[in-house]
């Protein structure tokens, strides 16, 4: 089964708005999505440009999926439903 | 650390240098408010229209115009912009005072009282009838009841409840203030004196509302890059952990910025560290009884010469790490421009004091770098002609400055002793502190003062 992509911008925007509390998303992982998932730091995405800067900080699933206003909570609630296939 | 007040402040400064950037700021000034908080958006205030008024004094504030000397409500962003002589870094052009208050923005918070709560199940021992010391407390109908006319707001009964159904509601800018500088004025707003301010930054940290503002220079800054200024970023030792990525990569970030070059204040500290200890040597040849405080903290400083000026000969005449730093860059160009980068309010006013062009905060230097799609991770390290030494970049945690003293004396003198103490945070606590290691009455001679608990990493305008 392909891994979760899960990436968390961290340009210097969405890091001043945020993402610095994403930083340490892997050692939240829960036990059953450990081994699932692929989080990556990338350098800027262009979101806080082509979508809004008060979206910021913003954090892209497999490829496509884009949230903005991410925080811990919000994105590991979505990577349990990613896992459990409940989406 | 983040939340609505600081995401909105760094929201606005990065939407700053992008339009400035466009070459649309002036233009783009007034239409800012309305972009945030569109009609039948979601508000933060009563109303979107309240939102976009205080939206505008925040950006006046960005433009380092002092919202209290509004004269003119008419007047639009674009017309401060156009008025205004940006860069030079003169005197004229720098904010007098580094904070605002917008009085708009304030809640007028009610003072503070200690309450009762229905938490309160009217229990048999009644602990807090027991501890006041005041007697102000009674059961009626079986609650508590405190009687304002008598409570000393001791906070006895609080800590006593085991129903935790006692509070203490609070005004957060006069708590957070260590001089009383800040209160209320006849309208139920919040009005800062600055002849009682030492500009330590706390009220503007702690006002939940955001009603509290620092003056930017942000403005200033980009406008000297436009127009050709040798600017050179001196980054606090503070700067650590503060961006994701190493120092060097940071004064990379900046040199890609704009800055014409680029240096660690911490180079500074070592000059600091050196005459600061060969200072205190002196003294205490000339009187083993006395004692010397440090001079690094700016809002220290303010606090002694403003509330305690029987101390002010105690005060260390070595010059701050940021005026070394200065004295550095103009040694190797009499032309450039010193561009303090940092986690301080105070330093503002030291700058101003000290001919130090600029200062920008670790935020405003943030959202330059974002403006610019500047990622410090991704840049090359800059290539420092020597890594500061570590003490000196220990400057920015309390015990820092004391340990750098005690180090460098006893490489001169084998066996040195010091008898230090720290204060780690002015609050009014800790002032009296002072006031007993200056007495006597806590034997000390070497009194190390941050206004900053846990020392400038963790200063009112720090990122992390």
């Amino acid at each position: 089964m392909d891994k979760i992509k899960v990436e968390v911008c961290c340009g210097t925007a969405c890091y001043l708005l945020g993402a610095a509390n994403l930083m340490s998303l892997e050692d939240m992982l829960p036990e059953n999505c450990r081994g699932r998932v692929e989080v990556e730091a990338k350098t800027c995405l262009e979101l806080c440009e082509k979508e809004n800067l008060g979206g910021a900080p913003y954090v892209r699933f497999n490829d496509t999926e884009i949230m903005a206003q991410a925080t811990p909570e919000k994105v590991l609630a979505r990577i349990s439903e990613l896992v459990e296939g409940v989406a | 650390m983040l939340n609505g007040s600081t995401f909105i402040r760094r929201e606005l400064m990065i939407r700053i240098v992008r339009a400035f950037d466009d070459g649309t700021l002036e233009t783009e000034l007034d239409k800012i408010p309305v972009k945030l908080r569109p009609k039948n958006s979601i508000s933060s205030r009563c109303c979107v229209y309240h939102d976009r008024a205080i939206l505008k004094y925040r950006l006046m504030a960005l433009l380092g115009v002092s919202v209290e000397d509004e004269t003119d409500e008419t007047k639009a962003l674009s017309a401060y912009y156009a008025e205004k002589a940006w860069g030079g870094g003169t005197n004229e052009t720098k904010p007098k005072t580094p904070l605002s208050v917008c009085g708009p923005a304030c809640s007028g918070c009610p003072d503070a009282k200690v309450v009762s709560t229905p938490n309160c199940r009217g229990c048999f021992a009644r602990p807090c009838v027991y501890n006041c010391p005041k007697k102000a407390i009674s059961i009626v109908g079986g609650q508590s009841v405190i009687d304002q006319s008598l409570c000393i707001k001791c906070g006895k009964c609080i800590t006593a409840c085991p129903y935790h159904a006692i509070v203490k509601t609070s005004v957060p800018c006069e708590e957070a203030c260590p001089v009383g500088a800040i209160r209320k004025n006849e309208h139920g707003v919040a009005e800062i004196d600055f002849a009682r301010c030492i500009f330590c930054g706390k009220c503007f940290a702690a006002c939940p509302f955001a009603a509290v503002m620092e003056r930017s220079q942000l403005v200033d800054v980009l406008a000297a890059m436009k127009r050709g200024e040798k600017l050179v970023a001196m980054i606090a030792p503070a700067a650590e952990k503060q961006f994701p990525g190493k120092i060097e990569q940071l004064l990379a970030a900046c040199a890609k910025a704009g800055f014409k070059d680029v240096m660690e204040v911490a180079l500074g500290a070592e000059k600091t560290t050196e005459h600061e200890t060969a200072e205190f040597i002196e003294r205490m040849e000339k009187d083993q009884k006395t004692f010397m405080t440090t001079s690094c903290c700016p809002a220290w400083v303010n606090l002694v010469g403003k509330h305690m000026p029987d101390l002010i000969d105690h005060v260390s005449l070595t010059p701050s790490p940021m005026i070394y730093a200065r004295e550095l860059v103009k040694a190797k160009d009499p032309d450039a421009k010193t561009v303090f980068i940092g986690p301080c309010v105070a330093k503002r006013s030291e700058a101003r004091r000290k001919d130090v062009d600029y200062v920008l905060s670790f935020e405003e230097l943030g959202a330059i770098l974002a403006g610019r799609k500047i990622d410090v991770i991704a840049c090359e390290p800059w290539p420092v002609e020597r890594p500061a030494n570590p003490t000196a970049r220990n400057y920015a945690r309390s015990c820092g400055v004391t340990d750098a003293v005690l180090d460098e004396a006893t490489s001169k003198i084998p066996g040195f002793k010091l008898n230090a103490k720290q204060i780690n945070g002015i609050d009014r606590k800790t002032c009296t502190m002072v006031k007993l290691h200056a007495s006597g009455k806590i034997p000390v001679n070497f009194l190390e003062v941050m206004a900053c608990p846990g020392g400038c990493q963790n200063g009112p305008c720090s990122l992390s």
